[in-house]
């Protein structure tokens, strides 16, 4: 018991964390008819806090991030498709090797850069692996995607049903929780510590001597590896892969989903996506031509009236409420 | 003659007898991207469905209709799927319809598949879609339908030896790249150049690619692009760049004539000449009266093109379908009494093949002329009950 | 085929990335906001230009003007309202703001024109092809040279040799100085504003004849009005136009020759070229 709270200090556990992961298990059973959304739901959480990693504690703003999603993507669909390899966890393993050695490699000739370049940089990156997917149409499926994917049963036991998605939900709730504590425990450990001493004080870690580079890759790295199994387990929940897992939009989307929720914070990635995508699905269903009117004003509202996001004000609310009790 | 009407009502009455005195409602989930990219062309077909129903406010009865509409946002296929997924489990619909693009079919398909729905395509013209499941008819086209028609065409009545395709490129623009090869060398001509134009999510500078054609001096050039601001681009080129004055036909499918766009696109464009299913000065009673009546609803300037008449045929082929089954609309029966359906459209008279259940249609040869300081199609030749070609010939995927 | 036309096509090409993009190069480069609305400024441009000359028979020229004082007002107050607010947020709330911003533009105008696309149809001059003694050529592709070469030497002239451009670097430099020294740095970036948005307007109509016109215009041509910009260097308005010319003939020449890559050179080219100078190829300093 001593050990686990020394444990839980030592990473700065605290109790309401337990909050969002049994809402999830609640709403698996509350919510039937809407497990489809919510596994979109999970698997955007998972890509944002993939971006969070690299955004919020390295400091790399990119808008390539969908490359890595889309080769994880690509890599599921192209292996079931082709190798007949439908067994999901270690596909999804594949996908994560495949994406994160594109980090690797992309990262190490990439990021000698930073700004505006860089955003660029990764965009073209992205880019290129899109306008490659369309142009081995043969092996990707193209614009059109590859149809009707089928994957065996998850540990042979439970299959994914295509019009409710228990499975797929419950599946995707365990590998969101799987990666999160990965996540969690690299930005608490010394390793953690030095890319955030990077991203507040470049000049300092030179100094000190610390390989800034070499650590910076490798968040990269991992990052990718991460957004690759969501890019995985979006081809497994949904049967099929089509060129939309590589564009700008998607990119695009889950760097405003982590800046709406606010970066760097972890739970960052489940707030953003948790209110981009409500917001959107209830609007988009009540008035379905119109609803980017309504998004649209309230991001402009975020950004306005938050610092670093809706987290950004739930931070200065409890600061605010703490000093008056101090007072 | 008699005794069919009799019999009709006959049928009618049982229909109303057997739905009891509170009219039963059908709930038809209707998936468009009605923002975005796509949004242009989910309005079309919108007002199509609704002018049919205007104009036929008898078609269902005794049934009530009601539509769930919902947003598939973007070709990307997930909200497309997200969104049957729901109107399926949460909505209960009883059929699935719309679908711009064959990527978001392709996605919801087995939702729709799985939950036994009938799923009738209103636009989605990839040709091989239709063989992923019984559960789906198309009342749309495939890109087969007017490359075939035209690579026909294009060596027998326009008597030309050579041709360069351009097209967009994605699965559209490569079917009918295909199409118009496999009928324009069967029937003797040559394709002596292909050029991919960029995707379809962007609007290329076209005129580095016209040029390339120019200098390859065909006798025709068979120009794909997807509706809306691409087919503007393409006539705005092709008349800037001196094509026509160096003796280079335009042709193509009639995408880059669509009726919206027409008098926006110069007189370059004249002496064009298209194959296509529709155009908004076809010679037919029911058109004549769409036409009018879409004129009197939003606007003299406006013009329905051959996305709303897939609109208008699709709630006819689901009016049909919702009588014939006495609103017991499981898709086997459901799309079973779609097999052979004949019906007198604004595109003149269509039918739905028993075999595949893709339509079958007449394909109208046109030149686009001027009249009276406007640009109109004039028909210079029918190409009657055109089936999809692709299916007819088991090209690659269709033959599966 | 004739080295001309591929010169003129590849010339023109560069030139409406350059007249669409410039605007974007004024507020990111010289102010420093990361504008993610630039096209929808560009957009509504486009909307004003093309639906005054359709509704009102405006001749072009007019529509142009018109369009660049209508959205330049509107800018004028969007900044006084809101940008204002973000010029000392971090860029990561920029985007965020800018790209709701967009959001909005695209609803607003999907709810009151529609969602089709527009045309604006040019003067009958424009539309045929201009005789240039040597080559006849499309005329629209010569006026574009033209246009955004006037544009160029206008704004060079206007940023790097005016006191007015002197007090805008001074002010993005530092700032508190500028102020210490007596430069209304608020009004100055208020007006420069109203410049980069007016020229997005006119970028917005100049293009069309190429880049289509919709509601989707912000979003779908973001990238590249980012390319240009990165590639030219930041601060460099100058820049800009050698980055957009470069671009433009080397897009254009690479996919006649080689149609089937098509849409892969002009990202392939920025990559090149982004890895070779970071700084862009203009860029004074590291960005």
């Amino acid at each position: 018991m001593r050990a686990v709270l020394e444990l839980a200090g030592r990473h700065r556990l605290r109790a309401w964390e337990a909050l969002p992961w049994a809402a999830a298990l609640a709403a698996f059973f509350v919510f039937p008819n809407h497990l489809a959304f919510g596994t979109q739901l999970l698997i955007t959480v998972l890509f944002a806090l993939s971006l969070d990693l690299v955004l919020g504690y390295a400091g790399i703003v990119t808008l390539g991030h969908a490359a890595f999603f889309g080769a994880g993507a690509y890599t599921v669909g192209m292996l079931a498709q082709h190798l007949g390899w439908n067994e999901p966890l270690s596909s999804l393993a594949a996908a994560a090797l495949v994406a994160g050695a594109i980090g690797l490699a992309s990262g190490l000739v990439l990021l000698r850069t930073h700004g505006l370049t860089l955003l660029m940089l990764t965009l073209c990156t992205m880019a290129l692996l899109e306008e490659a997917a369309n142009m081995g149409a043969r092996y990707t499926g193209g614009f059109d995607g590859m149809p009707g994917l089928g994957f065996q049963p998850l540990l042979g036991i439970f299959p994914f049903d295509v019009l409710f998605f228990r499975s797929q939900y419950l599946y995707a709730l365990a590998v969101l929780f799987a990666c999160f504590v990965v996540v969690r425990v690299l930005v608490y450990s010394p390793f953690g510590q030095s890319l955030t001493g990077i991203r507040e004080n470049l000049l300092r870690m030179h100094a000190v001597g610390a390989p800034v580079r070499a650590r910076l890759v490798l968040a990269y790295a991992i990052s990718a590896a991460l957004a690759g199994v969501a890019g995985g387990l979006f081809t497994q929940a949904n049967a099929f892969v089509n060129l939309a897992v590589l564009g700008l939009d998607r990119a695009a989307g889950v760097l405003i989903i982590l800046i709406l929720g606010g970066y760097g914070r972890l739970y960052g990635a489940f707030v953003g996506a948790l209110a981009y995508l409500l917001l959107e699905h209830a609007l988009a269903k009540a008035y379905p031509t119109a609803w980017q009117l309504g998004l649209g004003l309230a991001l402009m509202a975020v950004a306005l009236y938050a610092r670093n996001g809706i987290l950004g004000i739930a931070a200065s609310l409890h600061r605010r409420l703490g000093g008056r009790r101090a007072a | 003659m008699r005794s069919r009407l009799v019999s009709l009502f006959a049928a009618a009455s049982l229909a109303a007898f057997a739905a009891g005195a509170t009219a039963q409602t059908v709930k038809i989930g209707v998936v468009l991207t009605y923002t975005g990219v796509g949004a242009e062309f989910a309005q079309q077909i919108d007002r199509g469905m609704q002018m049919f129903v205007k104009l036929n406010p008898n078609a269902f009865a005794p049934y009530k209709v009601e539509l769930v509409k919902r947003d598939a946002k973007n070709p990307g296929g997930a909200d497309a799927k997200t969104a049957a997924q729901e109107l399926i489990t949460q909505d209960k619909v009883d059929i699935i319809t719309g679908v711009i693009y064959s990527s978001n079919a392709i996605a919801m398909e087995p939702v729709v598949t799985a939950a036994k729905k009938p799923f009738l395509i209103m636009n989605a013209g990839t040709a091989w879609i239709t063989n992923l499941s019984p559960v789906i008819a198309r009342v749309s086209f495939s890109m087969w339908h007017a490359g075939h028609a035209m690579g026909d065409a294009a060596a027998k009545m326009m008597k030309a030896k050579t041709a360069v395709v351009g097209y967009t490129d994605y699965p559209p623009g490569k079917d009918s790249l295909i199409a118009f090869k496999t009928a324009f060398e069967a029937a003797g001509g040559k394709v002596i150049d292909e050029i991919p134009m960029g995707g379809p999510g962007k609007v290329p500078d076209f005129t580095p690619f016209f040029q390339r054609a120019k200098d390859r001096k065909p006798d025709v050039f068979f120009v794909f692009v997807p509706a809306g601001d691409h087919a503007v681009g393409v006539m705005k080129t092709y008349g800037a760049l001196g094509m026509k004055q160096a003796g280079i036909r335009l042709i193509g499918p009639g995408d880059i004539t669509q009726d919206t766009k027409l008098q926006s696109m110069g007189d370059a464009a004249v002496g064009l000449i298209t194959v296509h299913h529709y155009n908004a000065n076809l010679d037919n009673p029911a058109n004549k009266r769409l036409v009018a009546a879409w004129k009197k609803e939003y606007g003299a300037d406006s013009t329905p093109d051959f996305m709303a008449v897939q609109g208008y045929d699709g709630m006819a082929a689901i009016a049909h379908g919702v009588r014939a089954n006495k609103g017991k609309l499981d898709a086997d029966s459901f799309i079973n009494s779609l097999r052979g359906w004949k019906f007198d459209s604004p595109r003149g008279p269509i039918s739905i093949d028993p075999r595949t259940r893709d339509i079958v249609m007449n394909e109208y040869l046109s030149e686009l002329t001027k009249s009276g300081g406007r640009l109109v199609q004039k028909n210079i030749g029918t190409i009657p009950a055109v089936k999809d070609m692709c299916k007819e010939l088991r090209v690659d995927r269709c033959g599966k | 085929m004739d080295v001309a036309s591929v010169l003129l096509g590849g010339f023109a090409a560069g030139m409406v990335l350059f007249i669409v993009s410039v605007g974007l190069s004024v507020t990111l480069g010289l102010m420093g906001f990361v504008n993610l609305a630039h096209g929808g400024f560009a957009m509504l441009g486009g909307y004003a230009i093309a639906l005054s000359m359709r509704e009102w028979g405006l001749p072009f020229p007019a529509a142009l003007a018109l369009g660049f004082a209508s959205v330049a007002a509107l800018s004028v107050v969007l900044e006084r309202l809101l940008y204002a607010r973000l010029y000392r947020a971090s860029e990561l709330d920029q985007v965020l703001f800018t790209i709701g911003l967009a959001f909005v533009m695209i609803a607003s105008v999907t709810l009151a024109v529609g969602p089709e696309t527009q045309t604006l149809v040019l003067p009958e001059w424009l539309r045929g092809q201009a005789d240039l003694g040597f080559i006849k050529y499309r005329s629209y592709s010569v006026a574009v040279i033209v246009a955004g070469v006037v544009l160029a030497l206008a704004l060079w002239l206007g940023f790097e040799r005016t006191r007015y451009g002197a007090r805008i670097r001074a002010a993005v430099d530092n700032r508190r100085m500028a102020e210490s020294l007596g430069v209304d740095v608020q009004r100055l970036f208020t007006v420069t504003f109203a410049i980069g948005s007016g020229l997005a307007a006119v970028g917005g109509g100049i293009g069309a004849e190429i880049l289509g016109l919709d509601p989707q215009y912000p979003l779908r041509y973001l990238a590249y009005f980012l390319i240009v910009v990165a590639v030219g260097g930041l601060g460099r308005v100058t820049g800009v136009f050698f980055s957009a010319l470069l671009i433009g003939v080397l897009d254009f020449v690479l996919k006649i020759y080689f149609p089937k890559g098509g849409a892969m050179f002009i990202y392939a080219l920025t990559l090149a070229l982004l890895l070779w100078r970071p700084q862009g190829l203009f860029g004074k300093r590291t960005a």
